[in-house]
């Protein structure tokens, strides 16, 4: 399970990056990096919590609510500590009509977990989420940049397995 | 062979390199567009082509560009939407990650045409990795000298920013991605003002699709007359249809517009037909928010005339027997579909898409959503049913963005082209809530 951080601070690297995104956008429009930041964030740290959303709000010179309010509308930041690679599977009708139902069930039953959840050595969570722009190549998931196309319960195997080593 | 503006080079190896694009005449455009035509003859050219906007609406990008307003000293915009979000549609994700500098040469040249000079594409959050494949390939367009300052010497100055989004539907609504892309959520603007006169940071602004743009490099180089001659009347040129569902070739396909319907579900050029041993039940034909069509109205229009695929054709018998080409979602159900379990499933994603500013929308797509829960799991009514067709009429019309008919639109017609397989939800609960269990009975399968 990844920890809430203590010191909250990009690492040189990513803080060079953040500053190289803030610059992208006109004078006074600093806010616009916002998503780009949050999305840094969840790279360093596995999710977003309050003290680094405080931090990148720093960063940006805006109110800490205005990070908030953005990080709680889109789905893809995690608001609560996540396990070490998080799947996240389409849901929606195309991949469902490809046997999305049937290898998510397996999926689930396999990690012995309910979607939303963690395992219990904090190695996967499972959440679901609405359709991931590949619908020709479903049933998908998700695990960080990677997409997992084409599934059935083989390859889930097969995936598991490889993670868990 | 029918003509390929998009994916012509799109399986060449390396062509997601500039090299590669360049030497199968990636970027002429560019050349021919900066050196020898003004920002006035690129935009005269887009509105001779009656290219219309490939994100859903249809709007021709011609005159849309027209529109935008250019007052002194105001700097303006050109947004790519590359949100692709709507359930059907995967092409967008397709051409980028397989072919690049296609998008970015579009950017260039409308850029100029719009005298933008900081243009932004806005790529859904989930496609991280296809966002890396941009970002590379526009540092090679710069390092070769077309972007940046002073572009082939011409004095056209043009910075491009891929900007993710966070995971929401909603962003796809072009206020909604500009709002987004001030990083705040993504709530749509109430219009007017449109985008063309206050759209980002409140300066002039055009937002259009990936695949809207990446026509413009073909119709610089051929002429907008040359891609007005392909097609059939309004409906002109090509258009990427992104194939799925119970189809023996799933994928992304460009067509000619005008190709028939049965063409393209039955050749072996396109989808393949209907997955072996099965046969077809219904078909959304332009993305999940456009009506659902039964069987008997996918190939031939109500009147018995063969249904093609263009805006036009598709649209035939308004929503009482036709639909709607969308984005171009062409998803495909056999007879082991359940229609009210996947209409249930599309109203779950568009409550769940809702950004719930005005109650209509909040409100009624919730309530669809749990009476179809009900429905499905076999504990509905036949009052229902009609219910269902009540609140999806206070809901369209009734909104500040057109999610709200995106909603309303697939229970609408579900219910009008298989009343009778949500009545046997009703009438036979045990039986319809069996896994797997479909009705087969329908007048629609015949
Ligand atoms: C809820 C909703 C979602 C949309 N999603 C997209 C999208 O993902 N991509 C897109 O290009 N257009 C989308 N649109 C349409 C855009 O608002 C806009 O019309 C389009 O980007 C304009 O570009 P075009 O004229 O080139 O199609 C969406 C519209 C709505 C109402
Ligand atoms: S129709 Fe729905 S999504 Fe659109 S603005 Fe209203 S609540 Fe938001
Ligand atoms: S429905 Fe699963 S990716 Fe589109």
């Amino acid at each position: 399970m990844t920890e809430a951080p203590n010191t909250v601070a990009f690492t040189p690297e990513r803080l060079a990056k953040a500053k190289e995104i803030i610059a992208r956008y006109p004078e006074g429009r600093q806010k616009s990096a916002l998503l780009p930041l949050l999305h840094l964030a969840q790279e360093q740290w596995g999710w977003v919590s309050p003290e680094v959303m405080d931090y990148v709000a720093d960063l940006l010179s805006i109110l800490p609510i205005e990070v908030y309010e953005v990080a709680t509308f889109y789905t893809m930041f995690h608001l609560d500590p996540v396990g070490k690679h998080v799947i996240e599977y389409c849901r929606t009708g195309p991949c469902c009509l490809m046997g999305g139902e049937d290898v998510y069930g397996y999926l689930r039953e396999k990690l012995g977990v309910e979607a939303g959840q963690t395992t219990a050595d904090g190695k996967f969570t499972v959440k679901e989420v609405e359709c991931l722009a590949a619908c020709g190549w479903g049933p998908v998931f998700q695990i960080r940049e990677k997409y997992y196309m084409n599934l059935t319960r083989e390859r889930v195997d097969e995936i598991i397995d490889e993670l868990s080593k | 062979m029918a003509k390929k503006i998009l994916t012509e080079y799109i399986n060449v190896p390396g062509i997601d390199t500039f090299e590669v694009y360049r030497k199968h005449g990636g970027y002429t455009a560019v050349e021919k567009a900066l050196k020898t035509m003004t920002p006035e003859e690129v935009v005269e050219e887009a509105k001779k082509s009656g290219v219309r906007g490939r994100g859903g609406a249809g709007f021709p990008m011609g005159m849309k560009w027209s529109f935008l307003a250019k007052p002194e000293g105001v700097p303006r915009y050109l947004v790519c939407n590359a949100d692709e979000s709507e359930p059907g549609t995967f092409k967008d994700h397709y051409l980028m990650k397989m072919i690049p500098h296609l998008l970015i040469e579009g950017m260039i040249v409308s850029s100029f045409a719009l005298g933008a000079n900081k243009s932004f594409i806005y790529v859904r959050g989930e496609l991280m990795y296809v966002i890396r494949i941009l970002e590379r390939a526009i540092e090679e367009a710069k390092e070769k000298g077309f972007l940046g300052k002073n572009i082939l010497g011409t004095g056209y100055d043009l910075e491009l920013v891929v900007q993710p989004g966070g995971g929401a539907y909603i962003c796809g609504e072009e206020t909604a991605l500009l709002e987004s892309l001030e990083g705040k959520r993504g709530n749509p603007r109430n219009k007017p003002p449109f985008p063309a006169i206050k759209g980002l940071y409140q300066s002039p602004t055009v937002v259009n699709n990936v695949e809207s743009i990446s026509n413009m490099p073909w119709i610089i180089n051929n002429g907008g007359d040359a891609y007005a001659a392909i097609g059939v009347g309004r409906s002109t040129g090509t258009k990427l249809i992104s194939a799925s569902g119970h189809i023996r070739k799933p994928g992304v396909y460009e067509i000619e517009l005008g190709v028939s319907v049965d063409e393209f579900l039955n050749s072996d050029e396109y989808c393949g037909g209907v997955r072996d041993g099965h046969y077809l039940k219904a078909l959304v034909a332009g993305g999940s928010s456009v009506p659902i069509l039964p069987a008997h109205l996918i190939t031939k229009t109500a009147n018995g005339e063969d249904r093609l695929m263009t805006y036009e054709s598709l649209s035939d018998g308004g929503f009482a027997t036709g639909t709607m080409l969308g984005s171009g979602g062409f998803i495909v159900f056999d007879e082991t579909s359940c229609i009210v379990r996947n209409t249930w499933n599309f109203s779950r994603f568009y409550h769940h898409e809702s950004c719930g500013q005005c109650s209509p929308c909040r409100e009624g797509t919730g309530w669809m959503e749990k009476v179809l829960h009900r429905l499905e799991h076999g504990h509905g009514s036949m009052h229902d049913i009609d219910l269902l067709v009540d609140i999806s009429k206070k809901i369209e019309g009734n909104t500040i963005c057109p999610l709200g008919d995106a909603a309303a639109w697939p229970v609408a017609s579900a219910i009008r082209h298989f009343r009778e397989e949500f009545e046997w939800h009703v009438t036979h609960p045990q039986e319809a809530t069996r896994p797997g269990a479909v009705y087969m009975g329908s007048a629609a399968l015949v």
